[in-house]
């Protein structure tokens, strides 16, 4: 049988953001997939260098509408270590305890839409109604559900009252029984098992030769967490597993992060019960100098890397993000290959992709590569050229 | 007046009543519109959410028919336009053969379940040509998958449906609505059928688990993908319908359509047909919602071998245990 070329996206039902999959088919099956991205880019580390290092806060918090913290939090650690400064103790933890709610919120999310992809509208109803707890606890502390504006350049801008950690905790009870109940559905479901188990399969050897991080190698049996590797925030002294499962499916990744619920619940427990007293925020110069840093968090969707260039100015000079859907985009072409053409959806959200995070610029260039490119000189004279033929100035 | 002429006047009154009105056209419109406020008001309720108003079906219904008019221009205008109608009208036709007030429906003779299983297959052949003819690449992908499909379904659901029909020793619905009260015991001879009857619907109507077709993350909406206006209002109003004579035909072979179950009352009017029926036909619809609200949609390929290796074995079993029951003169 010929195979067949099908895009998928830019424009698709399936992809919430616009990338290309283009993906060869034998009869069902996949055969090759070649992705191409650069659909969704928005020039923000551009930006950035236009912008002080407070206004950069706010620029930096939108880069993800889910996991915002994470990259603000990268931002303010890197200008903190070329201050040479260290934060308060009470603020870490108050860093630390946003980090593990966005990551229960987005795992919830995660959750709701992979439910979604394979029809299971009901799974996805219950989770995100689950998830708005979490979302009422960032409100209640923050001010804000989704850009929590929470840090400072030197700690954190809003105390943990004694009143509202007592309701983290409550908040914690009510999802610690919610998630009991997703595990067993999930692994109990026979249409979710027949649509996640033994699809979307990523080798250990392939996820570390393609670089995968976060979630999406943990289900590949690769033990490999920022927050235990390389602690930051509270995480030194915070008790927590990192959990990996090797069925290297789709399913595994869903265990991964249903577990890892568990675990955010877990420390969150903890911060609330140790948190230290103490100031919540110091004073820091506003010119930043000049210097070089480069930090990584555990964002929920994996490793989250930022470099930051100061010159001694007011503005960053260069700023570098790498967001972990870039890194486990090359995962996916892997986990497509033998697939069924119904299983895109649910393997491309296995990665939980957060496209608009991601995106490069894509610089293609004239020549037997790309035989429908003009470069712009080319056009201009060409355009010349033909009105000067028909005789028209 | 001669006396003879009244009565043949009374007669023609009689069925221009039950095939327009009640309970007709007319009424099947109506129930099948509650009937699609229910599946999505229940559904929303199990998912935690509000879910429409009562009366928003016949709001869509009335704001579809008001939309332009589009045909997508690389579409069989004709094939287009007539899909649709075809559908609604073969599942009108069938509705009438069902015992709703009475034994029979408005016309009943040996083989009407035979004829009702035929007409419904033709929405599923309307939707096939519907997403074929229209020119859309989604809505040809989708109208492939319907036609896939259809075996898959619709021999457990035949064979299902024939079981209860093999005891009685009738194609005739009249005779098997009463099967109950003359063989009590037959109802749990055939509970494996009601059962696959029930999977097998809910392949046919296209609902979870088995919305291949229309997978939405998939195919977007699969055949009725370049549908607007006033033709989808038809194909929705057909999907809707089906479900009711669907579910109908199922309360009447298994559950005894608007009869009494286990027993006979005499005189049975027609107004208490009437309420037994539509309450065994909600029963059925809430086992559909609930089956649909439970689960994840599968793949085309895990259906086909679902069907090929449970769905037919046990409806063939069901119908060896028909036989010899019958045969054996067990009952």
């Amino acid at each position: 049988m010929a195979h067949v070329k099908i895009p998928i996206g830019p424009q698709h039902p399936a992809l919430k953001e616009p990338e290309n999959f283009t993906i060869v088919l034998d009869g069902e099956r996949i055969v090759d997939v070649d992705i191409r991205i650069g659909y969704t880019h928005r020039g923000i580390e551009k930006l950035m260098e236009t912008r002080t290092y407070t206004q950069n806060l706010y620029l930096v918090e939108r880069i993800c509408g889910i996991c915002s913290y994470a990259h603000v939090c990268n931002f303010t650690q890197n200008v903190e270590e070329i201050l040479g400064i260290s934060i308060p103790k009470r603020a870490e933890y108050i860093r630390t305890l946003f980090y593990e709610l966005e990551r229960l919120h987005s795992h919830y999310l995660w959750l709701g839409v992979a439910g979604h992809e394979i029809g299971f509208d009901t799974l996805f109803m219950y989770t995100w109604q689950d998830r708005e707890v979490v979302q009422d606890l960032l409100e209640m502390i923050s001010g804000n559900r989704v850009n929590y504006a929470m840090n400072a350049i030197g700690g954190v801008r809003r105390d943990v009252s004694d009143e509202q950690k007592k309701k983290v905790l409550e908040g914690m009870d009510y999802l610690e029984k919610r998630t009991q109940y997703y595990k067993e559905v999930a692994l109990n479901e026979q249409t979710i098992l027949a649509r996640a188990e033994g699809v979307g399969i990523l080798k250990p050897e392939v996820a570390k030769r393609l670089a995968a991080v976060g979630p999406t190698a943990r289900a590949s049996g690769i033990n490999v967490d920022i927050r235990r590797d390389d602690p930051y925030a509270s995480y030194q002294e915070t008790p927590f597993e990192v959990i990996t499962t090797d069925t290297c499916d789709v399913l595994g990744r869903v265990v991964v992060r249903v577990l890892e619920i568990f675990e955010s619940i877990k420390i969150i427990r903890y911060l609330m019960e140790h948190l230290p007293a103490g100031e919540i925020t110091m004073k820091v110069p506003r010119k930043i100098p000049e210097g070089e840093a480069i930090n990584h968090v555990e964002a929920p969707r994996g490793e989250d890397i930022h470099y930051l260039r100061s010159n001694g100015t007011e503005k960053p000079e260069r700023y570098k993000i790498r967001t972990p859907t870039l890194a486990n985009l090359p995962s996916i072409a892997e986990m497509l290959k033998n697939s069924y053409l119904a299983d895109v959806p649910i393997v491309v959200a296995a990665i939980d992709p957060c496209m608009g995070c991601m995106d490069r610029v894509l610089l293609l260039k004239e020549g037997k590569d790309h035989p429908e490119l003009i470069e712009w000189e080319r056009l201009r004279a060409y355009a010349m050229k033909w009105y000067a033929e028909k005789g028209w100035k | 007046m001669v006396r003879g002429e009244g009565v043949e006047i009374m007669d023609l009154l009689y069925s221009l009543l039950y095939l327009l009105v009640f309970p007709g056209i007319v009424f099947l419109f109506f129930f099948s519109l509650f009937v699609q406020y229910l599946d999505r008001k229940v559904y929303a309720r199990i998912q935690r959410r509000v879910g429409p108003p009562f009366l928003q079906p016949l709001a869509d219904i009335v704001k579809l028919a008001s939309k332009e008019d589009v045909v997508p221009s690389n579409a069989d205008r004709l094939m287009f336009t007539v899909a649709p109608l075809v559908g609604l009208a073969a599942i009108f036709a069938a509705f009438m053969y069902l015992p709703i007030v009475s034994v029979t429906g408005l016309h009943s003779f040996e083989g009407d379940l035979i004829v009702i299983l035929y007409l419904l297959t033709i929405p599923t052949l309307a939707m096939f040509l519907g997403g074929w003819y229209s020119g859309n690449a989604f809505g040809q992908r989708g109208g492939m998958r319907v036609a896939s499909l259809l075996f898959s379904y619709e021999i457990p659901f035949f064979l299902a449906l024939l079981s209860p029909a093999l005891i009685e020793g009738s194609w005739q619905m009249g005779t098997i609505v009463t099967r109950t009260t003359t063989h009590p015991l037959a109802i749990l001879v055939t509970l494996l059928g009601f059962g696959i009857a029930l999977i097998a619907l809910q392949g046919k109507l296209e609902r979870l688990p088995f919305d291949i077709p229309e997978a939405e993350t998939e195919i977007v909406a699969g055949p009725l993908v370049e549908y607007s206006g006033r033709r989808l209002a038809l194909f929705r109003l057909a999907r809707d319908a089906e479900m009711v004579v669907g579910s109908g035909l199922i309360v009447a072979v298994f559950l005894d359509g608007p009869m009494p179950m286990l027993i006979t009352v005499q005189p049975w009017s027609w107004v208490w047909g009437a309420l037994m029926f539509l309450l065994k036909t909600l029963f059925v619809i809430l086992l559909l919602i609930l089956m649909k609200s439970a689960v994840a949609r599968i793949r085309t390929d895990q259906m086909i071998s679902l069907a090929y290796k449970w769905l037919i074995p046990l409806a063939l079993v069901q119908m060896l245990i028909a036989i010899l029951v019958r045969f054996m003169g067990w009952l």
